[in-house]
């Protein structure tokens, strides 16, 4: 009876501190956000087929349906996505690439210093443009200049987790089992899609990196490394 | 003798500019060659080009006339994966922690570190054990509490290494913390971080243990292994 009382207890405080609906990994993280074209779903960065080059991933307007929602799911012409690359180790934004909708195109800036960090932005005209029709989901279209490759628009989304089950385990709705072992677990975002903005750049362009984080906190031997990070603004 | 050596000069620099006006661009040394193909490289406007190498069915845009001014105010960013909708508790601190500098999250820590702790107690309470009893354990990369929740608050943001393997954490190489690769079970190794603690295996379903280090999915179907851009196409109906 005590310790049913207890997991009450702490149960319902649990539950009062935390949405229960929680989406991963960044797809509508939060009220003001979600749903709107500034929802980012995700961020990738990894070693590109060209081990020269590093590949950006930014996922936004995630958990798009097949079908109709997909192919009417547009960038917002208002809402300004950034890359941000910290390459001296005090995470502000030394060096950024813009990405913004015009017309049927994703216009790139940069990579460049910007002219004020933070949150606020303008866009960098002044700095090196490229830019890529945005594909539908018949049609791909890749642009290539100045050494980078870019991609817009709608694709599958790579991210996967059991999200239902999660949801009932971070409030103990599950509790004591937890997760669901493989083939009871299902896929949350398995047939689900989300709006890519794409950037290959040789690592050259990114400046030399600062010494890795992890060394502060006690993990040793982690390479030196950027610390990169996306953002949504939206025009005032 | 000065004057006459400038009139001199200047006859010279006459005679020099006079022949600037014989030079002509004749298209005569190609031997009847004929430009069949206007490309969007060429410097010159050609084809159903709007502007040079711009516009038109085959060119990129023009971008003259395009409007691109105005201030631009933050509403999300995502450094690693999960963080703020895992940490950060209510939808306020979610709101709050999307629309702070990194450089300024130091309000967060606490917050993280106990919302870790309150996962633990959930499940300290389901297994009958006194909460205080439970606790984060640090955890496979050695990180306590603390520096941990420090990690995730003070410096969210995705360590991208330019030289060597990138990946989130594979624990096969033991390279952690250096990108994030599409195929990263970005999950999984969130939770072996969360609930693993210095083995990795502290929750794992065994030993009368609640499953807590995976949610028990892979990738599935998806195919990894593309080119440019990488992902795949959409799913369709």
């Amino acid at each position: 009876m005590k310790k049913t009382k207890l997991f009450i207890a702490v149960g319902g405080m649990v539950l009062l501190g935390f949405s229960i609906f929680l989406v991963s990994a960044d797809h509508i993280d939060a009220p003001n956000v979600s749903g709107t074209t500034t929802d980012l779903a995700d961020l990738f960065a990894f070693e590109g087929d060209n081990p020269n080059n590093t590949v950006f991933i930014a996922t936004l307007q995630g958990i798009l349906t097949p079908g109709i929602v997909t192919e009417n799911a547009i960038f917002d012409e208002d809402v300004l996505i950034e890359f941000n690359i910290d390459n001296t180790g005090d995470f502000i934004e030394d060096l950024v690439i813009q990405a913004i909708k015009r017309g049927d195109t994703m216009y790139f800036f940069g990579p460049a210093s910007p002219s004020q960090t933070g949150l606020s932005s303008e866009v960098l005209t002044f700095a090196n443009r490229n830019s890529v029709r945005i594909s539908t989901i018949d049609n791909l279209e890749i642009s290539n200049n100045d050494g980078m490759t870019f991609f817009a628009g709608p694709r599958r989304d790579a991210f996967y987790m059991d999200l239902n089950r999660f949801n009932d385990v971070i409030t103990g709705a599950v509790a004591p089992d937890g997760f669901l072992p493989p083939g009871e677990a299902s896929d949350f975002f398995e047939n689900l899609n989300t709006l890519a903005i794409v950037i290959e750049i040789p690592n050259s362009m990114l400046g030399t990196p600062p010494a890795h984080v992890g060394g502060e906190l006690g993990i040793s031997g982690l390479p030196p490394a950027y610390n990169v990070w996306i953002s949504a603004k939206r025009k005032q | 003798m000065i004057k006459m050596t400038i009139f001199k000069n200047k006859i010279l620099f006459f005679a020099f500019c006079s022949t600037l006006l014989f030079v002509q661009c004749v298209d005569d040394d190609d031997n009847g060659n004929v430009i069949e193909q206007e490309t969007c490289d060429d410097g010159i406007l050609n084809g159903d080009e709007e502007d040079i190498d711009c516009g038109g069915t085959a060119c990129e845009p023009c971008i003259v006339g395009i409007e691109f001014g105005g201030t631009y105010l933050q509403e999300d960013m995502i450094g690693r994966p999960a963080i703020n909708t895992v940490f950060s508790g209510s939808d306020a601190v979610k709101n709050d922690f999307n629309i702070t500098l990194i450089t300024e999250r130091a309000s967060f820590q606490p917050i993280f570190e106990a919302t870790l702790e309150a996962y633990h107690d959930i499940y300290a309470v389901a297994l009958g054990i006194p909460i205080e009893d439970l606790d984060y354990e640090t955890n496979i990369l050695g990180l306590d509490a603390f520096n941990f929740t420090s990690l995730l608050a003070f410096f969210d943001t995705l360590q991208v290494a330019p030289n060597g393997q990138t990946t989130y954490f594979d624990l096969n190489t033991g390279v952690a913390l250096t990108g994030r690769t599409l195929a990263d079970d970005a999950i999984d190794i969130s939770l072996m971080l969360m609930f693993g603690g210095k083995s990795g295996t502290r929750f794992d379903g065994n030993n009368g243990t609640p499953q807590l280090t995976s949610d028990g999915v892979d990738s599935g179907d998806r195919d990894f292994t593309l080119p440019f851009p990488y992902l795949e196409i959409p799913i369709s109906e």
